[in-house]
């Protein structure tokens, strides 16, 4: 099979870049988890918006870090001790340079993009939203950019306003300066949606909310791994993204905060690391970034994050970017052309994420009978709910890429797809 | 392919395509509502309940092939059938997809064609969904259920 002679259906407002300026096949051989056959088949890893796998480097530098440099850090007047802190400090620098902070007190390590959602919801949210306040998300949110502020609204008696978005799965932004009033007290919004693949206008959601006077909150979970971010650059009061979407492993996230909010707001968690004093009578807090950081961190998992961070710089995020963007294209003209197949998230600036349904076969089915030919796909509601209400569609089935992934691949999910349609003919 | 096959039988698909007793029951007088978050599936059965006997049920909704004809066949094989033997059905049926079934595959006469669900067992929920729904609409349970 190969791509269809048909046009893209919307205008891409990026230019081409071929596949062969980007080294895939080195790439590749970083990647020990690809080289394996499912069910006769090669893998075709295509659930990158879940997770992405991990290169040799990222599984090195965590095995090393437990076989050479295990203690308990921030503590330890010994050698490991010191050694084990200095790498996980390490980490968080360079977190801070990919995303162009300006201090690295402002890059505090959780869990997860939902942990670090949560923190600001706990935190900032709790000191900031009362009574017949409004907090404004977006129509194409992960649940975990819905629920953690559904659950603070309904704690203080606040509201939650939604940003609408059209069919190609665009926000609506001229709804925004609508939405936005003395009563808003917070925006929250997806970099990247993991279900449509929309990339949104940031610097202009920013630039609008803030002349309101409103902080902004961004899920970068689906940005990071895609594309290049510079939280200066645009101006956002929080950024979060978890680690195992961008190569790293999973139970480690970061939560960018500029400091001026981050120092002004009460802690998350108590316990040890996050003070600096404790009395029965009063407890002093510690500086940032630990402040947030309350017991033993995931040190392994930081420094793999690190370690992934590391390794995407050395490929360059620009070059990946351009490489998944070619893979978005050749996907979508390939799909595009296969009878009954439409595609859900046209967006004119779109990440390399294809939702899609089949006339007459339901999301689940295709998942199964691709599974069977070794390729990886999601299916279901991608835990976006209202973006598939929307859409008037229980699911979808989404390929999502990544830096490893090759137009042979796409041209094997074609093939996969057309043997789903034979099973039901 | 044959797994394939074997899951998507051609009874499976001919009753996905065109469900048995997909409607809404007028007669119902216990009604129940089922769905799998993970997968958006979403059945309400309706059931007309005489005494112990099941007088007649049908279902509506949206799910997958195998959830989609699973629903249409247990319609048809639980009418004009007591509770409880709606129940043992259920039983010998999630033995059946789970891989558990002990020789006695014969009393679930075509109901047998979902013993391929066994080797895909993330679609075992698929194949039980309308039957625990159905459960629930015997037990007279008000809250919708969940696969999860």
């Amino acid at each position: 099979m190969t791509a269809a002679a048909n046009s893209v259906p919307w205008e891409f407002q990026h230019p081409m870049v071929g596949e062969a300026t980007f080294p895939v096949e080195e790439v590749r051989r970083d990647f020990p988890i690809l080289h394996q056959q499912v069910y006769g088949h090669p893998l075709v890893y295509l659930d990158n918006a879940a997770t992405s796998q991990k290169p040799r480097a990222v599984i090195d530098a965590i095995s090393h870090y437990y076989e050479r440099d295990n203690a308990n850090i921030h503590r330890g007047v010994h050698f490991l001790s010191e050694h084990a802190t200095e790498e996980h400090e390490a980490a968080r620098r360079t977190v801070q340079r990919f995303l162009n902070a300006a201090d690295k007190r402002e890059i505090i390590f959780v869990r997860s993009a939902t942990e670090g959602i949560n923190l600001v919801a706990q935190t900032y949210g709790r000191k900031h939203v009362g009574a017949g306040d409004e907090v404004v998300i977006t129509a194409m949110e992960h649940h975990s950019n819905i629920v953690p502020w559904q659950m603070l609204c309904e704690e203080k008696d606040a509201r939650l306003r939604v940003i609408p978005i059209n069919d190609r799965g665009e926000l609506m932004m001229e709804e925004l300066p609508k939405l936005l009033s003395k009563r808003t007290k917070l925006l929250a919004v997806t970099h990247v949606s993991n279900a449509l693949g929309t990339i949104t206008p940031l610097r202009k959601i920013i630039e609008i909310a803030h002349s309101h006077g409103v902080p902004v909150v961004v899920d970068g979970a689906q940005a990071v791994p895609h594309l290049k971010v510079d939280v200066q650059e645009l101006d956002c009061d929080f950024y979060v993204f978890s680690g195992h979407k961008v190569y790293g492993p999973t139970g480690i996230g970061v939560l960018y905060g500029k400091r001026a909010l981050l120092e002004a707001m009460p802690p998350y968690q108590g316990g040890g690391d996050m003070i600096r004093s404790v009395t029965f009578e009063k407890t002093l807090y510690n500086d940032l970034p630990y402040k947030f950081e309350a017991g033993t961190p995931n040190i392994g998992g930081a420094i793999g994050l690190g370690a992934a961070i590391d390794y995407v710089n050395h490929l360059g995020i620009d070059n990946i970017a351009a490489h998944e963007h070619d893979l978005l294209i050749y996907a979508t003209e390939a799909l595009s052309a296969i009878p009954d197949i439409r595609i859900i998230g046209t967006a004119a600036q779109k990440a390399a994420v294809i939702s899609f349904i089949i006339e007459g076969i339901h999301p689940h089915d295709i998942g199964t009978i691709l599974d069977r030919s070794g390729i990886a796909i999601r299916t279901g509601h991608h835990c976006a709910q209202p973006v598939m209400q929307r859409f008037r569609i229980p699911a979808t089935a989404r390929a999502s890429f990544a830096m490893y992934n090759t137009r042979g691949e796409v041209d094997a999910l074609v093939e996969g797809i057309q043997k789903v349609k034979e099973v039901f003919a | 392919m044959s797994d394939l096959r074997e899951l998507y039988q051609d009874v499976i698909l001919e009753h996905s395509k065109a469900p048995r007793n997909y409607r809404e029951l007028k007669t119902a007088n216990h009604k129940a509502e089922g769905y799998n978050p993970l997968c958006g599936d979403h059945f309400t059965i309706y059931l007309d309940l005489e005494g112990d006997a099941i007088r007649d049920v049908t279902f509506q909704g949206t799910g997958c092939a195998i959830s989609k004809a699973s629903a249409s066949m247990m319609t048809q094989s639980v009418k004009g059938k007591s509770k409880e033997e709606a129940t043992k059905l259920f039983e010998r049926f999630h033995q059946l997809v789970t891989g558990e079934a002990n020789g006695d595959r014969d009393s679930l006469g075509k109901l047998d064609v979902f013993a391929g669900v066994s080797e895909f067992p993330v679609r075992v929920k698929c194949a039980t969904l309308a039957w625990h729904t159905l459960q629930a609409a015997i037990e007279g349970k008000q809250d919708p259920i969940s696969t999860e």
